[in-house]
């Protein structure tokens, strides 16, 4: 692969494919049933005793 | 006794190919730096024989694992002590060479105690020794919590630590001798390279090791920041490091890149060692302690999913900004620039995240000291990420480039947000690594934070006028068209500055010390008899019905 392939690869198909990976990812905790999840998740931290 | 004698003869072999590296070895530091080697070998030695249970082995007794109950915290109290030891050293370093650039004297004219020698060390020791030994031990500590496991590998858990710690006197008497790769941040050379990716793949193994052995559905956000830190820095040292030495005996290599290349491989390391050693991984550090502290979950752990990804996709293409107006092509200048700018979004997402956690308990700010520096911490998060991407503009940064704004810069961010939330988690371990019931003084942690806060305005506000009077002073033409002043007027200049920085400096220390003293004697089982932080007004006159006049 040369340099101006990878170059040409990076601002097409590899521009596009991170930019979904992207949003997608964002998009994920906004998902249905998410927000259960997320308070869980928040709280979990508090169930343990520290000084275990 | 087999596993014994195999164990502590394998140090013995390990500590004779070392002193046989010295012997051979084509140059004198190359030579000193495997005699430290031979010498952590036959301590590690010594340490097998005399800690050994021998009348176990005698009675034929297994040997008994661990309570399987408690959480393994041997490797996070070392880190915590270790952190405290290598922070004063690298803060006194860093004070020693800002009374250096004050009064060149300093430098003793000696070579090991250079300004070139000694700001490296100083770089080094804060960065990776008391950062990085902070990192360690939280991400341990929180790594355990989080999963409600006991870390994976406890042997390789105590390499990490030690070996860790080996990493830092290699790198640290490298520079003193002029050992150097001369690249900023990642100074050490190939030898020292390979030892730390060996103690750091043995890091990612304990801590995905303990991930996967969770009792927790979640992975909570902590760890992912943990995770992406400890993977990134594997990446980028491993990139950036690649170089092939000069002789296998001698502590010389070049680089496999060249050029611009080497620049470019240079500050995508060095902008993502900012990015993923000082922020992924002290965002850890804040994900999970100001909740704790606090007694508050997180504002909102929709948004830190959200500025966990951001960061993760934006800070890796910031690096090109270190270049500006260089030979880098200006296209990828300007992608820096832009990605450096859009940074500032998440950065702030995330401590708006961290400082609403205290959203209905703002009254811990003036009650609760560790809070307050863990508020100041954030805000200092804030404002470094607000000045980073500005710096970054390139019609700001040709100004602002390669004068002292740019250390103002990074102090603000190293000083006020990596050093106050380590403070804060240092204060919130103590007493529960040791088992104590408080704190020796509330009082102290106070006292630490004003200095330290005090100590941060004078670093950075001098830096500021600093830099903007040597980026203007440089840029001065006169109407003859040739530059008005010298560069040596810029350094005269400077003189009251660079005093004011210092007096910052010995602020930001004196502060250290104190915390020094704090844990030290909370680890003594002393309790300061002192007055509580706030104390409850009472009012017994006004205490009263009001009594209707006949």
């Amino acid at each position: 692969m040369t340099y101006d392939t990878a170059r040409h690869f990076a601002d097409s198909l590899g521009l596009v494919v991170m930019a979904i990976l992207f949003l997608g990812l964002v998009a994920w905790p906004f998902r249905k049933g998410a927000r259960r999840r997320n308070e869980e998740a928040a709280h979990m931290i508090f169930k343990e005793d520290d000084h275990g | 006794m087999d596993g014994l004698v195999m164990k502590a003869g394998g140090w013995l072999v390990l500590a004779l190919l070392a002193l046989g590296m010295a012997a051979v070895a084509v140059d004198t530091p190359f030579a000193v730096h495997m005699c430290i080697v031979a010498i952590a070998c036959l301590a590690a030695l010594w340490f097998t024989i005399s800690r050994a249970n021998y009348d176990g082995i005698a009675r034929g007794i297994p040997k008994t694992s661990a309570n399987p109950s408690m959480y393994d915290d041997d490797p996070v109290r070392w880190g915590v002590i270790a952190t405290l030891f290598w922070g004063v050293a690298g803060m006194a370093a860093g004070l020693y060479v800002a009374l250096q650039l004050a009064f060149p004297a300093l430098n003793l004219g000696l070579e090991y105690t250079t300004f070139g020698r000694l700001r490296p060390l100083h770089t080094s020791a804060v960065i990776f020794a008391f950062g990085g030994n902070a990192l360690i031990a939280t991400s341990f500590y929180v790594v355990q919590r989080t999963c409600r496991a006991r870390l994976a590998f406890p042997a390789l858990a105590r390499f990490v630590f030690w070996g860790y710690q080996l990493f830092i006197v290699l790198a640290a008497t490298g520079y003193l001798m002029g050992v150097t790769e001369g690249k900023e941040y990642a100074e050490p050379e190939w030898y020292v390279d390979l030892w730390l990716t060996i103690v750091w793949v043995s890091y990612l193994a304990v801590f995905v090791g303990t991930i996967v052995k969770r009792t927790e559905p979640h992975i909570y956000v902590a760890n992912w920041f943990y995770l992406s830190f400890i993977l990134t820095v594997a990446m980028l040292h491993l990139v950036n490091n690649l170089s092939m030495p000069a002789s296998l005996f001698g502590s010389k290599s070049y680089s496999a890149f060249a050029g611009v290349q080497d620049a470019l491989t240079q500050w995508w390391y060095g902008h993502n060692a900012v990015g993923f050693f000082l922020t992924a991984g002290f965002l850890a550090m804040m994900y999970y302690f100001v909740p704790k502290q606090a007694e508050r979950p997180v504002y909102s752990y929709r948004l830190s999913i959200i500025h966990f990804w951001s960061l993760i996709f934006l800070y890796i293409w910031a690096g090109p900004h270190h270049l500006h107006y260089t030979a880098l092509p200006d296209w990828a200048q300007t992608l820096g620039m832009v990605f450096s700018v859009m940074l500032w979004m998440p950065s702030w997402g995330g401590m708006i995240n961290g400082l609403m956690t205290l959203n209905g308990a703002w009254d811990k700010i003036r009650t609760d000291p560790i809070i307050r520096m863990m508020v100041m911490a954030l805000a200092f998060y804030g404002m470094s990420t607000f000045e980073g991407p500005m710096m970054s503009i390139k019609w700001v940064n040709s100004m602002s480039h390669y004068t002292d704004w740019t250390i103002g810069h990074v102090h603000s961010g190293a000083l006020g947000w990596n050093g106050m939330i380590t403070f804060a988690c240092v204060y919130y371990l103590a007493p529960r690594l040791w088992s104590r019931p408080r704190l020796y003084s509330l009082r102290m942690v106070n006292w630490h934070f004003w200095l330290a806060t005090v100590g941060i305005v004078f670093y950075a506000a001098s830096m500021w006028v600093a830099g903007i009077m040597q980026g203007l002073m440089w840029r001065e033409y006169g109407s003859d068209g040739y530059l008005v002043y010298s560069f040596a007027e810029s350094v005269a200049a400077m003189h009251p500055m660079y005093l004011i920085r210092a007096t910052g400096g010995l602020l930001y220390l004196a502060g250290f010390i104190i915390m020094i003293v704090n844990v030290w004697a909370t680890l003594a089982r002393k309790v300061r008899d002192e007055l509580p932080m706030t104390e409850t007004p009472y009012n017994a006159a006004a205490d009263r019905p009001l009594v209707p006049a006949e």
